[in-house]
């Protein structure tokens, strides 16, 4: 019988064991050598039974299938447009899978998107190059209108958007403004000037205290908060 | 004369005081700071991000770039040259076999990481200094590694082996050996081992058994630092 080294939710450093034994998997993560399941990557150990995962805590955004994410449209070549996703590698999003309408041969494609356009889109596959490709067809992928971009961590994106979307729910149900979410760390608001500030704020606490438990509870004040003095700043005003 | 009482009175197999820390340059993916003694490095690490002149691209690992050097008021008030010179090029290669072993590179291809080492203050030992930080500075970056790597410099003055040496030490008028080891702590792997001076094989061996007591309570030191960001405030 295997023994763990570490307790549940504990961060480690690379080259720490984790657990030793056979009967413990290593996966996303970690490693094993020989009897010993390794960290490779700073992060939280979650165990799931006889499965061994890390939790990264820091890194840049790497390409995953099935991601939806924010791009800057940075080039534009003969069948499609190159996006710009936050990483160490640009996407791919090929006419076929950027628009339902008709596009000529020849046609100016900067009449659908143009340099500097900012887009959600999904990863539709990643090769083992890491060359990326995206589709724009699916629910709430868009052309995103005028707003503010930010970036955030992409390993803190999980704790932004909350179980089944609660916190960016309560982010936006407080300010009022529109939210977008990107998986790579990107992300776009839009609303009132001073409301868009509150929630630029709200997300920078939730990066920096993402790991520290009772983190919805903390942010539910904030936001309760920030609500009561800015009513009491247009009473003053009145 | 023989060497028996050490100049600032440390024991023969006993470091200087060590300091460490990350996140000090919050533009930075990661970052560290590391000092031993009056020897401080800064380590800055960039990446995984494009990487240009595109004709440096691999496309099968990525590529891990280090750039080692001292500031200008750095040294014993003797003014250090700014720029690169022969002996920081040569720093900055080493730095980066020493690094490479533990650095998963397939997971990157056609990209590159990038690590900066500044130091503001030397006092002997910086390559050493220099990797510990880098070490720091990559897993605070978040990327993929096999284990830390830590760094220490062994030597021997006259007939006495011993560990971290200041530059008083190096510079004493007789038989001085000065040997900078890096190492993986968990599979005790060697990735750096370099020699100026002289020393017999047996002394060789004293010097890397000294290095390897020292080099795990250095790593004790640089993982406490690394967690010591996520604790409870």
């Amino acid at each position: 019988m295997g023994k763990l080294l570490v307790n549940d939710k504990q961060v480690v450093v690379p080259g720490e064991i984790i657990a030793e034994g056979m009967d413990f998997i290593p996966t996303a993560g970690t490693y094993r050598d020989k009897e010993q399941v390794i960290a490779s990557k700073l992060g939280l150990v979650n165990i799931d039974g006889r499965l061994i995962k890390l939790i990264p805590l820091t890194g840049k955004y790497m390409p995953k299938k099935g991601d939806t994410v924010i791009g800057k449209v940075i080039d534009i070549t003969l069948n499609g447009w190159r996006l710009d996703i936050n990483s160490a590698y640009s996407a791919m999003l090929i006419l076929k899978d950027a628009t339902s309408q008709f596009i000529a041969r020849g046609a100016d494609l900067t009449r659908y998107f143009s340099f500097g356009d900012c887009l959600v889109a999904t990863i539709i596959n990643v090769t083992s190059q890491n060359l990326v490709d995206l589709t724009m067809k699916g629910p709430g992928l868009r052309k995103l209108p005028e707003g503010r971009i930010i970036t955030v961590s992409p390993s803190k994106v999980p704790r932004i958007i909350g179980k089944q979307g609660s916190m960016v729910s309560m982010i936006k149900d407080a300010t009022g403004c529109r939210i977008t979410v990107g998986q790579n760390g990107v992300i776009w608001l839009q609303g009132e000037p001073r409301s868009e500030m509150v929630a630029v704020e709200t997300i920078r606490k939730i990066e920096a205290e993402a790991h520290i438990q009772g983190l919805t509870e903390r942010i539910q004040k904030y936001l309760e908060k920030k609500k009561e003095s800015k009513e009491n700043g247009l009473q003053e005003k009145a | 004369m023989v060497y028996k009482k050490r100049l600032d009175g440390r024991k023969f197999d006993e470091t200087r005081k060590i300091e460490a820390k990350t996140g000090v340059i919050p533009r930075a993916d990661g970052s560290a700071m590391f000092r031993i003694g009056q020897t401080l490095a800064y380590a800055a690490v960039y990446g995984p991000r494009e990487l240009h002149p595109k004709f440096l691209q691999d496309p099968a690992k990525g590529v891990l770039r280090c750039k080692y050097n001292m500031m200008p008021f750095s040294g014993a008030g003797d003014r250090v040259r700014p720029g690169t010179s022969r002996r920081s090029k040569e720093i900055s290669m080493v730095t980066e076999k020493a690094l490479l072993p533990s650095v998963e590179l397939e997971d990157f291809p056609n990209a590159v990481v990038d690590v900066f080492i500044e130091l503001p203050q030397t006092d002997s030992g910086t390559r050493c200094a220099g990797i510990c930080a880098a070490s720091m500075a990559l897993a605070d970056a978040g990327i993929v590694m096999k284990d830390l790597v830590s760094a220490v410099a062994v030597g021997k003055v006259d007939d006495k082996v011993l560990v971290d040496m200041t530059y008083d030490e190096e510079s004493y008028d007789g038989e001085v050996a000065d040997i900078p080891v890096a190492m993986m702590p968990r599979t005790e792997q060697i990735t750096l081992l370099q020699m100026d001076g002289e020393i017999t094989k047996e002394g060789l061996m004293e010097a890397l058994e000294l290095a390897k007591k020292a080099l795990k309570k250095i790593y004790e030191v640089q993982k406490n630092a690394i967690k010591q960001k996520y604790e409870l405030k």
